[in-house]
């Protein structure tokens, strides 16, 4: 038993030295995130910013498919009243029709609309960022490893290439991004958008708010699984330990344990 | 089953079971005597159930929204995630539902394994079981490529490709498999219907396996033939059932942990990425279930040596009842056999790691061993020891006395052995 005790051991050594040899990568920033944990939660007015970055500056090449109009009013996401998401979806051109004559028209966006794509289809969207598709956003967070700290590292992670590594027109270095090339020239600069709310926007502001709003459109519901979660836990572990007890007693009547 | 004079006692009761004998049926599942020194280890049978049982409810309510089209899956499942009420609980509980249906039939085969369920007279129920775990393979694997991401995407197209390595039709096999020249819409609307149709097969397999159970009952840790019934057993229902719906409660506690608080934690990254014939992911991983597998595969060289050895891998445990040539059941009894038995564990984990690794240097060298012993466990190790160890004295029953002691004496006796070397 030792013997085979201090063979996985040795295995557990070789691996894990392996592991850190392999991953070479440099660690990602690590943000406290308030939506993390079994209680964790959205700030709304993160949220709320976060949108105004993702609408100003990420959109314009980013599209957002899966989301609508209204789920921006929808509980435990960035929760803007009813006008306040009618007046952001009116606030865009969507073509609509084709009308009883046959033309396609374009109107101002509603509750139900989608969110407008930046480009008309994926080769366009191709073509005018340099043969890169700027991803779709809608799930962007779940699609990355590392989630939110990852896409919060790139934000942060602009730099000036190390002397040995030469850049295309068009590629830029970033530290965190995988293969360290990255054809999206850096979004954020300090004071790019201006919030309502009269919070300072720096590039950490910027990134933590956009980042919490992207980690929302991939998970909106997940307040309400956190709380679901915590109580059906809850209940198991009362329901177990009743059950323990029958079971206990049951048993008794033949053998002393169980 | 020797209960069917049962009478049912009201009128009506008795009417209805003479013409169908469902109340003989419920009465022998009841009584069905079982073994009173059954540990946890036997409650994850139970856990099967529960588990097959979610996926068929859950995915049942996840095909009514799901949409099986190329270009439409994977909006349809952001349509679950996000509008469907609950339909982010529903995907979330049948995807984890997966992993939690395999780690629980892992427990359940290393069950067998350890205490020799697998040996006369349960070679049926042995044989079923790998059947039924053959098919969850198919149906988790196929569930995989629904969502249309990247790693759907892929991941079929690597299995799929498997069947290019069979000599002189192996093209055309592929072709037919795809219903096309690649992966596409095609491959997804079967892939779909198999992936319905396969949960009820298992369904009707897991009814048998339980019936071929009920024949001679079930193994217990000791390993021993029982008189049944006799003091050595208890009715299933109230104790079994109590100690299996205790058991299935932990469970749920560990599967509701990854719902609700880690629900994407087993799956990969890539899958949110909708699948795209033009790029290949960096690394194309199976899910954790099966990477040993899929380790094997690769540590061979030659592609269609990988892929009969991945079949050989699960082909040689159909016929473990007959390589492992040792009388001796449980390994409580047998002190060699239960080293190898954990070396085997080990190797299973090592081949699970190295799968999910790149398969090139340390790591491949590392599969190409650990595959090398696994088959090598079954095809010499096993066949060799039965002949050669010397085993432990069985006890005659779960009450008797041996060797001047109790069985639970002499366990513990074993145990504090096994502490000690």
């Amino acid at each position: 038993m030792k013997k085979i005790k201090s063979i996985i051991f040795t295995f557990v050594l070789i691996f894990n030295s392996n592991l850190a040899l392999s991953a070479e990568k440099i660690d990602l920033l690590k943000v406290d995130w308030s939506f993390n944990g079994l209680f964790g939660t959205f700030d709304r007015g993160s949220l709320q910013r976060g949108y105004q970055v993702y609408t100003e500056v990420c959109a314009s090449c980013h599209s957002m498919k899966h989301l609508s109009y209204r789920n921006l009013a929808q509980e435990g996401g960035p929760e803007f009243s009813l006008e306040e998401a009618k007046a952001i979806a009116a606030s865009f051109i969507v073509v609509d029709g084709p009308d009883e004559y046959g033309e396609m028209f374009e109107r101002p966006g509603k509750l139900s609309d989608k969110f407008v794509n930046p480009y008309l289809n994926d080769n366009e969207a191709k073509s005018a960022n340099g043969g890169a598709y700027p991803p779709d956003m809608s799930v962007l967070v779940k699609a990355r490893g590392g989630g939110a700290n990852y896409l919060y590292s790139v934000l942060n992670g602009y730099e000036e290439p190390p002397a040995n590594i030469e850049l295309d027109d068009g590629v830029y270095y970033n530290k965190y991004m995988y293969g360290n090339k990255i054809k999206m020239a850096n979004p954020l600069d300090d004071g790019i958008v201006e919030y309502n709310d009269g919070t300072e926007a720096t590039i950490d502001q910027m990134s933590k708010d956009v980042v919490t709003f992207l980690t929302w459109s991939a998970e909106p519901h997940l307040e309400t699984r956190h709380r679901i979660g915590f109580k059906v836990i809850v209940y198991l572990i009362i329901l177990s330990i009743l059950v323990y007890f029958s079971m206990k007693r049951i048993w008794s009547r033949i053998e002393p344990k169980v | 089953m020797s209960d069917h004079e049962y009478t049912p006692s009201s009128k009506f009761g008795k009417w209805f079971n003479d013409r169908l004998p469902l109340l003989t049926l419920g009465k022998h599942l009841t009584d069905y005597p079982t073994p009173k020194n059954l540990n946890y280890w036997w409650t994850f049978g139970g856990i099967l159930t529960f588990c097959l049982i979610t996926q068929i409810i859950t995915g049942l309510v996840l095909a009514m929204h799901y949409i099986a089209h190329a270009d439409l899956a994977f909006a349809s499942v952001e349509h679950i995630m996000r509008d469907v009420n609950y339909g982010w609980l529903l995907r979330y509980v049948h995807a984890n539902g997966a992993s939690m249906f395999f780690l629980a039939v892992y427990i359940h085969i290393f069950r067998s394994l350890f205490y020799g369920s697998y040996k006369s007279p349960r070679e049926i129920i042995w044989i079923l079981g790998i059947i039924i775990y053959v098919l969850m393979m198919a149906a988790a694997f196929m569930g995989y490529v629904l969502p249309w991401g990247q790693m759907s995407f892929w991941g079929a197209t690597v299995i799929t490709n498997l069947f290019s390595a069979i000599p002189f039709v192996g093209e055309s096999v592929v072709t037919w498999l795809w219903g096309g020249y690649s992966v596409d819409n095609p491959t997804l609307t079967r892939f779909f219907a198999l992936h319905y149709l396969i949960p009820f097969l298992i369904l009707g397999l897991v009814v048998l396996h339980i019936w071929a159970l009920h024949v001679p009952g079930n193994n217990n840790p000791i390993g021993i033939d029982l008189q049944k019934p006799s003091k050595d057993t208890v009715p299933f229902h109230p104790y079994i059932v109590v100690k299996d719906l205790f058991a299935l409660l932990l469970f749920m506690i560990v599967f509701a942990f990854f719902v609700f608080y880690s629900p994407n934690i087993l799956g990969h990254a890539d899958n949110y990425i909708e699948a795209d014939p033009l790029v290949t992911p960096t690394h194309i991983v199976p899910e954790w279930y099966l990477l040993p597998f899929y380790a094997i595969l690769r540590s061979v060289p030659d592609k269609l040596m990988g892929v009969i050895a991945m079949f050989a891998a699960i082909g040689v445990l159909a016929v473990l009842p007959w390589l492992d040539t040792s009388k001796i059941r449980s390994a409580v009894f047998r002190p060699l056999y239960r080293q190898f038995y954990w070396i085997l564990v080990l190797d299973v984990l090592i081949l699970g790691y190295v799968g999910a690794m790149p398969a090139e240097g340390l790591y491949l060298l590392v599969a190409r061993v650990a595959t090398a012993y696994y088959f090598a466990h079954f095809l010499i190790i096993l066949p060799l020891l039965g002949k050669k160890e010397r085993t432990l004295p069985l006890p005659l029953s779960l009450t008797e006395p041996v060797l001047g002691g109790s069985v639970a004496m002499s366990a513990a006796k074993h145990k504090s052995q096994k502490n000690n070397l």
